[in-house]
């Protein structure tokens, strides 16, 4: 009889931790790239849909491994797709009813959520051919890895395009308009939030050298 | 790899649909409350906002208990009317669905009229509007003074015009140009307020400026108002005299 498999043992950690740097799906893999710019302007929205993506990723990772051999592979797409749309309208109606605001500031990227690539990916990729457990851990990881450069990215938008962090005017309560400093409006447009990726993209890749081509 | 026989895909797919279709729908009933308790909240948030209470709403903690009793404290009455002015007794203003009025042929309208009453005991009336933008719906009130033809206030909202372009409508800087501005000419007729593209002449009391690049809302905020300030014209007239 095979040894039962530990349940943090290094392969499933793994699965955690790879998409956190190595094979981060925005900075490595360059997916789900369109909410990273539309919903970064602010911390507040970005943690939300960040964790709306881990709640949608890790539960539709599970029910499509659990279902696994019984999805007809002609089908199987249709299915996916369903499994995540069910969740992304959950998620929706929760926020709709709890969290109000929000939801109105994420608007269509909830929505969107469905057409996120990274989640359309791990299904075909991961979960379609690894058992619950693991394919749970590595929905955590992916939607965690997206979720982390949603973060850094919202992060630096907001204190140098508004001078805010989670809506506290940080830079007003330390006196740094009075010297002078001005708000950054570029950092509100879209086109900033691919410029922060790319330079996150460049600091990873200066201290990953895993991530260099040999070329 | 496995192969699976026509009906078992059909029987699969057709199980799915139902259970999914069963949970989201159980999920959307048991939320139900909660969705419209906040829609609720938000439409007295912005009937507020029109007479320029509740700006502080951001920095305060518990918003659903603050808006329901600034909204009992500073809205005194509501009623509905229809387009010759008369009071329809049975209709209650704050459930009239404006939407739904519009798409009425004029003469079975049910108008809704808030009243809120000022620091001095002037009655100031607040009107709802509802139109199309670019992309999709625009709504806001129009609070008028008691002469019924001088803007006291006023706020907009949109479900998704573009941001930076149409969606500033909801600014503070665009609503701020309201204030002060006339919807009746000297000769009393009715104006209602245009939006003017390339700048309004400030002393114009019948123009505001468009947005930039936002035409097309603009346009449908000026349509807007005309056609849902229309209705009220026979109601301001009485009023007024």
């Amino acid at each position: 009889m095979k040894e039962r498999e530990p349940l943090f043992s290094t392969k499933n950690l793994n699965l955690l931790r790879d998409p956190l740097n190595d094979s981060n799906p925005i900075t490595v893999q360059v997916l789900g790239i369109c909410s990273a710019l539309a919903v970064t302007v602010k911390l507040k929205p970005s943690v939300v849909l960040a964790i709306s993506v881990v709640a949608v990723m890790a539960v539709s990772n599970v029910v499509i491994s659990l279902l696994r051999k019984s999805i007809p592979p002609r089908i199987r797409i249709i299915v996916q797709l369903t499994v995540i749309a069910t969740m992304v309208i959950l998620v929706d109606e929760i926020l709709q009813a709890f969290a109000y605001d929000v939801s109105k500031q994420l608007s269509v990227f909830v929505g969107l959520i469905i057409t996120n690539c990274i989640i359309m990916g791990r299904l075909e990729a991961f979960a379609m051919a690894n058992k619950p457990w693991p394919a749970f851990l590595d929905g955590i990881g992916n939607a965690a890895g997206y979720g982390v450069i949603l973060i850094i990215v919202a992060f630096f938008r907001e204190l140098l395009g508004s001078g805010t962090i989670w809506d506290y005017p940080l830079f007003e309560k330390l006196g740094i308009f009075s010297i002078g400093y001005v708000n950054n409006g570029l950092m509100i447009l879209p086109p900033m939030a691919l410029i922060t990726v790319g330079i996150i993209i460049w600091v990873q890749r200066a201290r990953n050298k895993k991530l260099i081509e040999d070329k | 790899m496995k192969s699976f026989s026509n009906t078992y895909i059909f029987v699969f797919s057709t199980v799915m649909v139902m259970l999914v279709a069963t949970l989201l729908s159980f999920v959307a009933e048991q939320l139900k409350p909660f969705q419209e308790k906040n829609i609720e909240i938000e439409k007295k948030l912005d009937i507020l906002r029109s007479v320029g209470i509740a700006r502080d709403i951001d920095d305060v903690k518990d918003k659903d208990i603050y808006v329901e009793e600034a909204y009992d404290k500073n809205i005194t009455k509501s009623f509905a009317i229809n387009p010759e002015g008369e009071l329809k007794a049975d209709v209650e203003a704050f459930k009239v669905n404006l939407k739904a009025e519009l798409a009425k042929s004029s003469e079975d309208r049910n108008l809704p009229v808030f009243v809120y009453v000022d620091e001095d005991g002037k009655e100031i009336y607040i009107l709802p509007l509802q139109g199309k933008g670019l992309w999709g719906p625009i709504w806001g009130y129009i609070s008028l003074e008691e002469d019924m033809t001088t803007i006291y206030g006023a706020i907009f909202a949109h479900a998704k015009e573009t941001p930076g372009l149409g969606a500033e409508i909801n600014t503070d800087w665009y609503q701020a140009q309201y204030p002060g501005k006339k919807i009746f000419d000297d000769a009393g007729k009715f104006t209602s307020v245009r939006v003017v593209k390339g700048g309004a002449d400030p002393d114009d009391p019948h123009a505001v400026d468009a947005i930039s690049g936002g035409t097309i809302t603009s346009v449908a905020l000026q349509e807007m108002m005309e056609e849902c300030l229309g209705n009220y014209e026979t109601f301001f007239k009485t009023k007024s005299n």
